[in-house]
C-alpha cells in the first residue's frame, strides 16, 4: 500500500522536519532583513528547548512550556541586540558567543535540576497532541487520500500548522505592512531611512523581539514536539542550516520556506537511507550519511543553487551621521 | 566612541582586564546561585592549577594546545576572517598526524618521524581549511558558516574514518593502535623531575616559538603588513596592489595549519593515539583566546594560561563540587568571547571620562 512506499514516509517526515528550521529562519529573516546578522539562532532555539521542556515537564502543560521558551528566547534576542545594536559591536562575535555560552549553561542547570547527565525527564502525557482533521476515518480507507488527508495533512501537533501558516503571514508583514517597509529601509540603507524620520535602532529592536519569538517555537518544536525531551546540544546545527536556507530563500520568505522544506527533505531521506542496501554501492555507513544536510548546506552557499543578494547593511551598526 | 581617543595602554592592557573580570563575575554569579561559594571554588581551583609545580604542568600542557588554536583564529583574524573551523582543521590535523605515524613508525627513527608526522597534521589541517577559504574568496560564501558546516562534516567523517579503518583487530574502543615509543615527544619532566608525572612535553617550547614566529611575521614583514592592510581594508589593500583572494586563501592555509599542529600536543605528546573526538572544543577555545588575547602574541600566550588552568583546575573543581561540571567552562569560555569580543569596548566611554578628570602630566 501506499503508506508502506518509502516516498510516502518520506513526504510525512519532511512535513514534520521543516516547522524547526521554518520557524528558526523566519527568526532569521526578520533579524537580517533588518540588517543584524543573527547567529545565535542555535543558542535561541537551544536555551528555548531546554526551558520549554524542563518547564513543561514540571507544570505538566506542553503550553505554558512554550511560553517560558518564548521568554528565555526573547531575553536572549534583546541581549543580542543590546550588544548588536546598542554597543555596536561585532555581531558574529555576539552569535558565536551566546551560542557557546548556551550550550554550556543548559547542560549545567539540566544537571543541576534533573540529575541525568544534562538529560531532561521524558514529558510522557505533557507533550503536544497530534490534531486529527475531522473525517479522517471517513477516508482513511480509500487509497492515496487516506493518506494525503490522514497523515500528510492531517495529524500533526499545532506547532506543524503554526509553522506552516507562519510563512505568508511572514511574507505580509515584509512586503505589505508598514513595519515592514521600515524594516526593509533599515536594512538596506539605515541611513536613508533615518533621514526620513525612521527610528533605526528602534526598528532593529523590534525585528529582535519577533526574532527571539519566532526562534523560541523552533526550540519548543524539538523539545516538546520531536523528542519528548531536552538533550545536551540537541539543535546540532539546526539553526545554522535555517540560516543557509535563508541565503538559498535570498531572504524572502517564501522561498526561504522551500528551502526549510529541502533541508526536511534531506534530514527525511537521510533517516530512510540507514541501513538500507543500495543497489551497486551497499550499505552507507550512517556516519556518512549525516554528512548529508552540512554538505548541501556548502553546495548551497557556494551558489551553486541558487545566486542570493543580502540586505545591504546586514552586520553594519547603525552609526547616526551628524 | 571609539578606542582611538584612548592610550594604547588603556586598550591593550585595562580594557580586556576589565571585560575579562565582568566575564568572571558574571560567572560567579551562577555559581553563587547553583548554592556553591564563588570565592572558595576559584580557591580550589587557583590551588590545583597553579600553586603546584604538577598543576601548574598540566596548566601549561592545556596552554599549549591552545596557543595553537589561539594562533589559528588569529591569524585569520588579522585578514578581517572569522575562522569557526579550526576544531575541524584540528581533527583533521589528528589524522594527517596519525596516518604518517602509523605509516612509519617502524622503520624510522624518532629524529626523522616527529617532524614528517608533524609536517602531516599542518598538510591536513590545511587541506580542511581550503575549500571553506575558496569559495569565500572566489564565491562569497560566508566562512562563518563554511566552517561550522565543515566542523561537523569533519565530527562524521572522521567517525567513519575511525571505526571502519582505524580500529585495530579484535579492539571495541574508537581509536587508533598506541604509536611506536619513537614518535613519542620527549617530555618536559625529564629535565625537570619536579613536573612529576604531567604530559607537558617540548610542543610547549615549539608553541612559545610559533608566537615569536607569528609575531616577527605579522609586524615585521612586509607579508604581514597587506595580511593587516587586508583585515583593516580590503578595498584600500586591493588599490595598493594586494591580491585579496590570495591573501584570504594563504591566511585560512596557515591559520589551518596551525589548528592541525595543535593536534601534535593532544596526540604525540599525550595520549599516543587518536581517539574519536579528541580535540574536544580546543578550536573553539581558539576563539576566544584570539578575542581575548586581542591577537597579540603576548595576548594569546596570557589568554592560553588562563584558559588552561580553567580546564585543569575546572576538571578537579567538577570532582569537588558536583553543581559545577567541566561544562561551565563552556559558559565561561562563552561569556569570555562576549565581553572581550563582542562587547570589547564596553568601558571605554567610563574609561575616556576617567582618563580627561586626570591631570595632564599624569597622561
Amino acid at each position: 500500500m501506499f503508506e508502506d512506499f518509502h516516498l510516502a514516509s518520506i513526504l510525512v517526515s519532511t512535513i514534520r522536519n521543516a516547522p524547526v528550521l521554518i520557524f528558526a529562519a523566519m527568526a532569521g529573516l526578520f533579524a537580517e532583513r533588518s540588517g543584524v546578522v543573527d547567529l545565535a539562532l542555535e543558542g535561541k532555539m537551544l536555551a528555548s528547548a531546554f526551558v520549554s521542556a524542563s518547564v513543561a515537564y514540571v507544570t505538566q502543560n506542553p503550553w505554558l512550556g512554550i511560553a517560558a521558551g518564548v521568554g528565555i528566547s526573547v531575553v536572549i534576542a534583546l541581549l543580542q541586540g543590546y550588544v548588536s545594536i546598542t554597543q555596536k559591536g561585532n555581531q558574529l562575535v555576539a552569535g558565536i558567543a551566546i551560542n557557546i555560552a548556551v550550550s554550556g549553561l543548559s547542560f549545567v542547570l539540566a544537571q543541576f535540576f534533573f540529575g541525568q547527565g544534562g538529560r531532561t525527564p521524558d514529558l510522557g502525557q505533557a507533550r503536544l497532541f497530534d490534531i486529527i482533521l475531522p473525517g479522517t476515518d471517513a477516508v482513511a480507507n480509500i487509497p492515496f487520500i487516506g493518506w494525503f488527508y490522514g497523515k500528510l495533512i492531517g495529524g500533526h501537533t499545532a506547532l506543524v500548522y503554526l509553522a506552516f501558516a507562519l510563512v505568508p503571514l511572514v511574507h505580509w508583514v515584509i512586503y505589505h505592512s508598514r513595519f515592514g517597509l521600515r524594516l526593509r529601509a533599515v536594512g538596506e540603507n539605515p541611513h536613508a531611512a533615518d533621514a526620513a524620520g525612521v527610528h533605526v535602532e528602534r526598528t532593529r529592536f523590534l525585528a529582535m523581539l519577533c526574532a527571539g519569538v519566532l526562534c523560541s517555537f523552533s526550540g519548543a518544536y524539538l523539545a516538546i514536539v520531536q523528542s519528548g525531551f531536552f538533550l545536551r546540544d540537541m539543535s546540532a546545527g539546526n539553526g545554522f542550516l535555517a540560516l543557509t536556507a535563508l541565503v538559498f530563500g535570498n531572504w524572502r520568505p517564501l522561498y526561504t520556506a522551500m528551502g526549510c522544506l529541502m533541508f526536511g527533505f534531506f534530514g527525511a531521506l537521510q533517516i530512510q537511507m540507514e541501513g538500507v542496501e543500495l543497489p551497486g554501492i551497499g550499505k552507507i555507513p550512517g556516519s556518512l550519511i549525516q554528512m548529508i544536510p552540512y554538505v548541501v548546506t556548502v553546495i548551497v552557499l557556494a551558489g551553486f543553487m541558487a545566486k542570493s543578494v543580502a540586505p545591504r547593511a546586514i552586520g553594519i551598526p547603525f552609526v547616526k551621521s551628524r | 566612541m571609539s578606542t582611538n581617543d584612548l592610550p594604547r595602554w588603556a586598550t591593550a592592557v585595562v580594557l580586556p582586564v576589565l571585560n575579562l573580570l565582568s566575564a568572571l563575575l558574571v560567572a560567579a554569579l551562577v555559581i553563587y546561585l547553583l548554592g556553591e561559594n564563588p570565592l572558595e571554588s576559584l580557591g580550589i581551583l587557583v590551588n590545583s592549577a597553579v600553586m603546584n609545580p604538577e598543576g601548574l604542568g598540566y596548566t601549561l600542557f592545556y596552554a599549549s594546545t591552545f596557543i595553537f588554536t589561539g594562533l589559528s583564529v588569529s591569524i585569520a583574524m588579522q585578514a578581517g576572517l572569522f575562522n569557526i573551523g579550526s576544531e575541524g582543521q584540528m581533527y583533521l590535523g589528528g589524522l594527517g598526524l596519525t596516518t604518517v605515524i602509523l605509516a612509519l613508525d617502524s622503520s624510522l627513527p624518532g629524529w626523522a618521524i616527529i617532524p614528517l608526522a608533524m609536517l602531516g597534521s599542518a598538510l591536513f589541517g590545511a587541506a580542511w581549511a581550503w575549500l571553506p577559504a575558496y569559495l569565500q574568496a572566489r564565491r562569497g560564501s560566508h566562512i562563518v558558516v563554511t566552517t561550522i558546516m565543515f566542523n561537523f562534516i569533519a565530527a562524521s567523517l572522521m567517525n567513519f574514518i575511525i571505526v571502519t579503518y582505524l580500529i585495530p583487530s579484535g579492539q571495541q574502543n574508537p581509536a587508533s593502535r598506541l604509536f611506536a615509543e619513537t614518535a613519542w615527544l620527549p617530555r618536559l619532566s625529564g629535565w625537570f623531575p619536579i613536573l612529576g608525572d604531567t604530559p607537558l612535553n617540548i610542543s610547549f617550547l615549539l608553541a612559545l616559538l610559533a608566537l615569536v614566529i607569528y609575531g616577527v611575521t605579522v609586524w615585521r614583514s612586509s607579508w604581514g603588513y597587506q595580511l593587516r592592510a587586508t583585515g583593516l581594508n580590503k578595498h584600500a589593500a586591493h588599490y595598493a596592489g594586494v591580491s585579496i583572494t590570495k591573501m584570504i586563501v594563504v591566511a585560512m592555509l596557515i591559520s589551518g595549519a596551525l589548528a592541525g599542529l595543535a593536534s601534535v600536543n593532544a596526540l604525540m605528546g599525550s595520549t599516543h593515539y587518536l581517539a574519536l573526538n579528541f580535540p574536544a572544543g580546543a578550536g573553539f577555545i581558539g576563539i576566544a583566546i584570539a578575542l581575548m588575547g586581542r591577537q597579540h602574541p603576548v595576548g594569546i600566550l596570557l589568554s592560553s594560561i588562563l584558559f588552561g588552568a580553567l580546564i585543569q583546575g575546572g576538571f578537579d573543581l567538577s570532582l569537588e563540587k558536583s553543581n559545577i561540571p567541566p561544562e561551565t567552562f563552556i559558559f565561561i569560555q562563552g561569556l569570555i568571547i562576549l565581553f572581550c569580543g563582542a562587547m570589547e569596548n564596553f568601558y571605554a566611554p567610563a574609561i575616556a571620562a576617567l582618563i580627561k578628570r586626570l591631570p595632564s602630566r599624569a597622561r
